[in-house]
């Protein structure tokens, strides 16, 4: 009986919950595409760049784009999987691809509708997060460095991960607000593998986040661009693209690559999940995303690297040169991707993170 | 027949309440009972919750300091309003109320914009030719902000309940030999305590569960029991121990105003609905 009230609230709940404005078109015939994509991850228009958006729409002006953003994977995969939004297009991180498809969160893309796809490199189709890749499209690579300020930092201090654990800027160092790239980085410091799944292991880790906690002025995602170029914290670790951004405001940020230790390096692509109501649109964008000369035009202001060779002859040419977006094929070797991990396993990590915040 | 009509009148009522709050209760206590991975029931949420005590502990600690803050700085503005003439009163009131028209999030980022390391008070301190100071990433910063934000939550139940008072009491206390300590401690202090019981409680409820003030103001040892509860539904991706979580500060909700209540319930008047 019992149970059967509570399954009698959980319907009332779920009809709640598939009530939801649906994107059908409109009187004039106008579609809308749901974007949900990663903060400061498109050419907006700003800076002489490109406004992607606004040239998608004119291309194609039966489609408009609803665009909003998301701090890290984990946020997203939550909403997500939450349930009671429609999102067409997301672009998650490998890892986040990997989890997503095996537990029947992505659609199955038609490349048919995406023949911009044979632009993209060999190196990085069929990437082991979709081996047969058939639900992702590359968007962007990078790596994962610690962008400091040349100020304040000495460079002597530059040996390696430690420098985030350096009592000397304490109260000055940024960390990652999501578990898998902050404990990444304890992983790399501590010579353990990024894809571990030994408890021990990440037991000891967390321990090593606990230590650093003192010295930690904030937890942040994307309130590290402020934070940076104001000079408000010195030391930061975060994505290569997004240094370069940073760089532009304030030039006396660099950026170190711990390369003996290793770092991540990731693929973001551009998925369709299953909650997507306006796939072949979707599809179209992704194409139009996928076509050299926006794509160049994008990641000339995005600043990551970009999966299309073919855009880079419509890039800035500094930027193609730039060491930090495209780094050397020998340092490139030092890095790891992320892996799957089961859900239960990165509920384990998020757990003792939690653990962290809380100590 | 009189007493049908006026069930009728409460018919709307109830049915908000059993849609957007007893249903969503039913659901918190179906997912604080459930695994978040198999879905199947357990008691391991519940279980865990002991690890989060400390922190209920410093959440709790910190909103009675706020609570009784606002009540410290909150009674002088009240009396001072309720002793107003009444279209200086009205406009006052306006005043009080008018903060809250913004979002408090935009508000504690204004703090930050002010507080922090670079901020506007340490720029000015600087061009003063004096040395900047700590003021951000302190747990006092994290008061500041909750009496800042809750400040008005304890003003304006005070304002209502001190304007009522009967001014031929105060009178009479006087007349009677009363000095103006006096009166104001054994007639206007005691008069006001239902407001004073509301203001607490206004400001307390929300208080414990804020999230956002203690991250952005606080430093990293300040993460309140909201901020945790946040982050398990937004990012943990376990819902369940965030439901957990949900119903012991609710029930901690209760019996701590449930506390208050009974401690000033003289005569049963007034009293303070949650």
């Amino acid at each position: 009986m019992r149970k059967l009230f509570v399954i009698f609230l959980v319907c009332l709940l779920l009809c709640g919950c598939t009530v939801q404005p649906d994107n059908q078109p409109d009187q004039s015939g106008t579609i809308t595409l749901n974007v949900y994509n990663w903060g400061q991850y498109i050419a907006d228009g700003s800076d002489d760049s490109l406004d992607v958006i606004a040239a998608f729409e004119e291309k194609y002006p039966n489609i408009h784009v609803n665009y909003s953003t998301f701090d890290s994977n984990e946020i997203m995969y939550t909403k997500l999987a939450s349930g009671g939004i429609t999102v067409d297009v997301i672009f998650p991180s490998d890892y986040m691809v990997a989890r997503m498809r095996k537990e029947g969160m992505l659609q199955e893309l038609n490349f048919d509708n995406i023949p911009n796809y044979k632009y993209i490199d060999e190196t990085f189709k069929n990437l082991p997060c979709d081996p047969e890749n058939k639900y992702s499209v590359p968007y962007t690579w990078g790596t994962v460095g610690i962008i400091y300020n040349t100020k304040y930092v000495d460079e002597e201090d530059l040996v390696g991960w430690e420098l985030l654990w350096n009592e000397k800027y304490a109260d000055k160092i940024l960390m990652f607000d999501n578990s898998r790239d902050a404990f990444g980085i304890a992983q790399y410091l501590l010579g353990y593998s990024v894809n571990t799944t030994d408890e021990k292991e990440l037991e000891h880790c967390a321990q090593l986040l606990a230590e650093q906690k003192p010295l930690v002025q904030q937890y942040v995602m994307d309130q590290i661009y402020d934070l940076m170029e104001n000079e408000e914290a010195w030391i930061a670790p975060y994505y290569a693209g997004d240094y370069l951004t940073m760089a532009d405001v304030n030039e006396d940020l660099g950026f170190y690559l711990p390369e003996n230790q290793g770092f991540n390096l990731f693929t973001d692509s551009m998925c369709i999940p299953f909650c997507a109501k306006e796939k072949e649109a979707a599809e179209l964008f992704i194409n139009f995303l996928c076509e050299p000369e926006i794509a160049g035009a994008n990641m000339d202001w995005i600043c990551y690297g970009t999966p299309i060779s073919a855009a880079k002859e419509f890039m800035d040419p500094e930027m193609v040169e730039d060491p930090v977006s495209y780094p050397a094929q020998e340092i490139l070797e030092h890095g790891t991707s992320y892996d799957y991990l089961p859900p239960s396993f990165s509920r384990f990590v998020e757990n003792l993170f939690l653990k962290v915040r809380i100590s | 027949m009189k007493r049908n009509k006026s069930v009728l009148l409460s018919v709307p009522y109830i049915l908000w309440m059993v849609a957007f709050t007893l249903i969503p209760l039913g659901v918190v206590c179906y997912y604080a009972l459930t695994d978040p991975n198999t879905g199947e029931f357990t008691w391991s949420n519940i279980a865990e919750l002991g690890t989060f005590l400390p922190v209920f502990g410093e959440s709790i600690g910190y909103s009675l300091v706020s609570a009784l803050l606002c009540l410290v700085l909150g009674y002088p503005v009240a009396y001072f309003i309720a002793h107003r003439k009444p279209l200086t009163q009205k406009l006052l009131y306006m005043l009080v109320m008018l903060p809250m028209c913004m979002s408090f999030l935009l508000r504690t980022l204004a703090w930050v914009a002010l507080l922090q390391d670079t901020g506007i008070i340490n720029d000015f301190l600087e061009m003063l030719g004096l040395a900047r100071l700590p003021l951000i990433r302190h747990p006092v910063a994290v008061v500041l902000g909750m009496v800042y934000n809750y400040l008005p939550y304890m003003i304006l139940p005070l304002y209502a309940i001190i304007v009522k008072i009967d001014n031929r009491l105060i009178e009479a206390a006087e007349d009677l030999g009363c000095t103006p300590a006096q009166t104001f401690v054994k007639v206007v202090l005691p008069l006001s305590m239902p407001g004073i019981v509301s203001g607490i409680t206004m400001v307390f409820v929300p208080a414990v569960s804020t999230f956002y003030i203690s991250q952005k103001l606080g430093d990293t040892g300040t993460f309140l029991i909201g901020d945790v509860i946040e982050r398990l539904f937004k990012q943990g991706d376990n819902a369940n121990l965030g439901a957990a979580l949900s119903l012991l500060l609710m029930i901690l909700v209760f019996v701590c105003t449930g506390i208050m209540n009974k401690l000033t319930d003289s005569d049963g008047e007034e009293m303070v609905v949650v």
